[in-house]
């Protein structure tokens, strides 16, 4: 039983935890695809962007002397997604919509976002410098929950912090909400209308120009929670999600491009395939050491990848996918 | 006064123009069928009423307004709704999605609407529920007018509504056509099958080169020696 608790630890928490953050990440990635067809590079730095905004709003009410029973960061989360979904939209009006009107092509649109990622991230450096910052740094505790599991027979506790609790709860709360406005309401429809044949959506007489910025809106108060949470879970650095940004686009790719359910399901098939790539299956097969012959034993560290080259993890279930699936999980854009 | 009205229309995509004098004009009461060969600028005329390429020259008139390089999301409102030939429908959104589509416009209730379309197509209402993409070509097409008429259009445009489909749904959709037409809604179309299309046509136009080369009713351009021998194969 002590071997399952270490494995739930070890991977279940660790891969619902990074599963979230791509899912909510790819979302934008496959949202922005299905509706503009580019490739928005600079998703990572919105993310990061956006949890600078929930940190300075967080070290204002620090500031302020609010103290709150749940870690500030998760209070302010709404309002800082209010804040990076209008500066989403900004980025948009004052970037990509200008090529769009002069009829750019995707790739275009994709080197323009790779300028915006080195901007954001320049502007981010300039105030915040080179160094890692942390919401935990100001009067908070990160508070880690241990649940004792001795009536099961283990001798391990279950353990995980308060942030990865809420984050959970968030993607849940993102996801649901997401899930009833693209079935239940006009615009979300019309979304899905506009990311499956965008002539004929225009035809209709849609506004998608209106679609548009809606998407930016979404796009970007996601990126906003997907990177908070991320920086509560680590901390917080000029290129926090830069660095995931490749395993959010796999993820993306995987489930299918513009396809919402699929990005949700490829960020946790990623998240969830990272962590158990990193797993070292030598505590959990200790049990069975004495099967083994004479002479024989379990090597220190029986992990598949090290964890340095987790990364690789994404991709190499990304060639796959394109090799058996090319259109994805659920049947995206093959392109 | 006429519905629609195009006077000496000159367009095209950028580079030559495609259209090169069309003139056309429709009441509510017509069924207007746009017929000649291939490259005739048949479909490039809808097109050209419906915004989706630019007018140079000559102007497009409808309800008394000029409407000239109007964008769908304008013309929409005012009552024109236009079926393209292909990729007519959103083949991953359910049936019953598809239609709220067209309704996407409105801002009143639509449900009597939609039941109207039911009532008009009922394959429909069983495979409410299912992707239009799974649906078989007929019923695409009935999704696809559907979808058009839920905006409660004054002039309903159909580019080759028959194409592709078995003769039996060639029928059905031709005199859904017709009921459609009776209930108040001028239809413009353009159609392949222009033997069957000019029989039950109030307006024929015969497209060639770009401009018109014969207008007339449907009557007068089934019998006309000249039309049949060049567009109607005899």
């Amino acid at each position: 039983m002590t071997e399952l608790i270490f494995f739930i630890n070890q991977v279940v928490i660790s891969g619902v935890v990074l599963g979230s953050i791509y899912a909510l990440g790819a979302i934008g990635v496959t949202l922005i695809f299905g509706i503009l067809r580019f490739a928005h590079f600079a998703h990572g730095d919105m993310m990061t962007m956006g949890a600078f905004i929930a940190f300075l709003l967080a070290m204002g009410c620090a500031a302020l002397g609010i103290v709150t029973p749940i870690p500030t960061g998760f209070l302010v989360l709404p309002l800082a997604m209010a804040i990076a979904a209008v500066i989403a939209l900004g980025i948009d009006k004052g970037f990509y919509a200008p090529l769009r009107k002069r009829g750019a092509r995707p790739v275009t649109l994709l080197i323009a976002s790779i300028g915006v990622t080195l901007m954001i991230q320049g502007l981010i450096r300039l105030f915040f410098g080179a160094g890692s910052w942390s919401f935990f740094d100001y009067g908070e505790t990160k508070t880690i929950m241990r649940i004792d599991t001795s009536a099961i027979g283990s001798t391990r506790p279950l353990v995980f912090t308060e942030p990865q609790l809420l984050m959970v709860i968030v993607t849940i709360v993102a996801v649901v909400a997401l899930h009833l406005f693209l079935t239940r309401s006009k615009f979300g429809k019309a979304m899905r209308a506009m990311a499956d044949n965008a002539d004929l959506a225009q035809v209709s007489g849609i506004n998608t120009q209106l679609v548009v910025r809606i998407t930016w809106l979404i796009a970007g108060a996601l990126a906003c929670a997907a990177g908070t949470m991320l920086a509560l879970d680590v901390s917080l650095k000029p290129d926090l999600a830069f660095n995931i940004v490749l395993p959010i686009f796999a993820a993306a790719i995987v489930g299918g491009l513009g396809q919402s359910y699929g990005a949700i399901a490829g960020g946790f098939l990623i998240g969830f395939a990272e962590t158990l790539a990193v797993f070292n299956w030598t505590v959990v097969l200790r049990p069975l050491a004495g099967l083994l012959p004479e002479g024989m034993m379990l090597p220190a560290n029986l992990a598949l990848v090290p964890t340095e080259y987790k990364l690789t993890v994404a991709f190499v279930i990304l060639v796959v996918t394109l090799l058996v699936r090319p259109t994805g999980i659920f049947k995206g854009a093959s392109s | 006064m006429a519905l629609i009205e195009l006077t000496d229309v000159v367009g095209g995509y950028g580079g030559a123009p495609i259209l090169n004098g069309v003139n056309i004009a429709i009441e509510q009461s017509d069924i207007g069928v746009i017929v000649g060969p291939n490259g005739a600028g048949k479909s490039t005329t809808l097109k050209a009423i419906f915004g989706l390429l630019k007018v140079h020259s000559g102007s497009i008139v409808y309800d008394g307004r000029t409407v000239t390089n109007w964008l769908p999301d304008r013309l929409v409102p005012v009552g024109l709704s236009f079926v393209p030939q292909e990729k007519n429908v959103f083949t991953s959104m359910s049936v019953e999605e598809n239609l709220e589509m067209g309704a996407f416009i409105r801002k009143d209730d639509f449900s009597a609407t939609l039941a109207s379309i039911y009532d008009m197509f009922p394959p429909l209402k069983d495979k409410r529920r299912q992707p239009a993409g799974e649906l078989s070509g007929g019923q695409r097409q009935m999704v696809a007018m559907g979808r058009a008429l839920m905006s409660q259009p004054k002039l309903l445009m159909l580019d080759e509504p028959s194409a592709g489909l078995s003769p039996r749904y060639v029928g059905e959709i031709f005199e859904q056509i017709v009921k459609v037409n009776q209930a108040g809604v001028g239809i413009l179309m353009v159609e392949q099958n222009a033997r069957q299309a000019l029989a039950f046509a109030s307006k024929g136009f015969v497209l060639a080169g770009g401009k018109n080369s014969f207008t007339g009713t449907g009557r007068q351009l089934l019998d006309d020696p000249d039309v049949a021998r060049s567009f109607l194969g005899g």
